[in-house]
């Protein structure tokens, strides 16, 4: 594939650029249209197929599919059930939702890269990034709605003047001069959970994402950089079958510990 | 890696998902998993309470069975005493009739007995007179003596 690029770095930056859609002026009114189009598409394809599954769902000796789906919701419901104890009944949903997107979001990074864009060239997308959460915009957009969601059981627990008050008296205590410290703390906490949620999965998917074009790089060096570069991408996507279920349950589980988080007063 | 307009259309997508599984795709399909346990849960102890009644059917039936041994048990006693009665009282009548048979043999023989004296006496009676006659020579009418010889004849 590389004879097509000038250069390498051409090849890896071209194989990183989006496909972009202005929508107005300035730089924010853009739309990666490839990351919303992959993600909407294996979205509604993945909670379609769960829908059907629990259109069919039966209390009795359940089918091999409700079986694999209902494996997959026990274990998001006893993960949600051993950190939250609260009363929602949104959590657990909201736990399953975020599993099931990222993973199969993640999951894009199997398909062989260079198989794909070409195929994708062939229809006319010159550029086009199929690994949804390898984009920031889509990891930023998941961390900040369950930043979202935890200032709002924040507020729906303790009251709006609770919230206030833990920001101003927690952790140190509710002395005045305090404060001061006690909100820069807290301030860097709801920073930093967002920031570290979201740039955790982000610079996986980016680092697994490089390497594979880095070994396709390799792979187009002649027979000996074929031979290892196949071998190690080989090496490469098995581990990588670790990282993207590995990550999906990370971010699963983190948005699970702040929400509960949340809800506990100090 | 530009923050743009495609942060807020995922984050649009990330809650239509949300609400999507909370809306159709949890609640049923917990549903289902709860009935199910429950009815798991409900088979487990229906299977329990069948075991502990068979344990007590299994009880009852020993009793059953302990009681009907005894009741034959006493029903052979029962046989046991009517027969060892019937043959006592089989033998008592045995030896009774034997005893009479014996009795009426006895009599019978003294008849006979009897019988053959009076034979006997009748032959000695006979064999006297035709003696006598011949020592007196002379002929003793039957008829004439019967006196004689019917004393004669009782005297032996």
């Amino acid at each position: 594939m590389v004879a097509k690029y000038e250069n390498p770095t051409e090849y890896i930056s071209h194989h990183l650029s989006f496909l972009t859609q202005p929508v107005g002026p300035g730089g924010f009114w853009t739309v990666n249209v490839d990351t919303v189009l992959t993600s909407a598409v294996i979205g509604v394809l993945t909670f379609g197929f769960l829908w059907l599954v629990t259109r069919k769902a039966s209390a009795g000796v359940p089918s091999k599919t409700q079986a694999f789906v209902e494996l997959a919701i026990d274990f998001v419901n006893d993960q949600v059930k051993s950190i939250y104890n609260g009363t929602s009944r949104m959590v657990a949903p909201i736990a399953l939702t975020t599993f099931v997107l990222v993973l199969i979001m993640n999951a894009m990074d199997f398909l062989p890269i260079d198989v794909v864009a070409t195929g994708l060239h062939a229809v006319g997308f010159e550029k086009f990034r199929f690994v949804p959460t390898a984009d920031v915009n889509t990891t930023f957009a998941l961390a900040l709605s369950v930043f979202g969601l935890m200032i709002f059981y924040s507020i729906k627990v303790k009251g709006l003047g609770g919230w206030i008050h833990e920001l101003f008296c927690s952790p140190f205590g509710s002395n005045p001069l305090l404060w001061l410290f006690n909100l820069l703390f807290n301030l860097v906490e709801y920073v930093s959970k967002p920031l570290s949620h979201s740039l955790r999965l982000f610079g996986n998917m980016y680092a697994g994402e490089l390497i594979f074009l880095l070994l396709g790089m390799w792979a187009a060096t002649g027979i000996v950089g074929t031979i290892f570069g196949a071998t190690l991408d080989l090496g490469w996507s098995i581990f990588h079958i670790l990282i993207v279920a590995l990550q999906a349950y990370i971010f699963m589980m983190l948005t699970v510990v702040y929400i509960a988080m949340a809800h506990e007063h100090h | 890696m530009n923050i743009n307009l495609t942060m807020l259309m995922q984050a649009v997508g990330f809650g239509l998902f949300i609400w999507f599984t909370a809306k159709f795709i949890w609640p049923p399909l917990m549903r289902a998993v709860e009935t199910r346990q429950k009815q798991i849960a409900d088979g487990l102890s229906a299977g329990e309470q069948g075991r502990r009644s068979l344990a007590s059917a299994e009880k009852r039936i020993a009793d059953m069975i302990a009681e009907a041994k005894a009741k034959a048990g006493e029903i052979v006693a029962t046989g046991e005493k009517f027969r060892s009665e019937t043959m006592d009282a089989a033998k008592t009548e045995a030896r009774a009739e034997g005893e009479r048979i014996i009795a009426a043999a006895k009599a019978e023989i003294q008849q006979e007995v009897a019988r053959a004296k009076e034979q006997l006496r009748n032959q000695v009676a006979d064999l006297a007179v035709a003696g006598a006659s011949r020592i007196l020579k002379r002929e003793i009418s039957a008829t004439d003596h019967a006196g004689l010889l019917d004393a004669i004849r009782n005297e032996l």
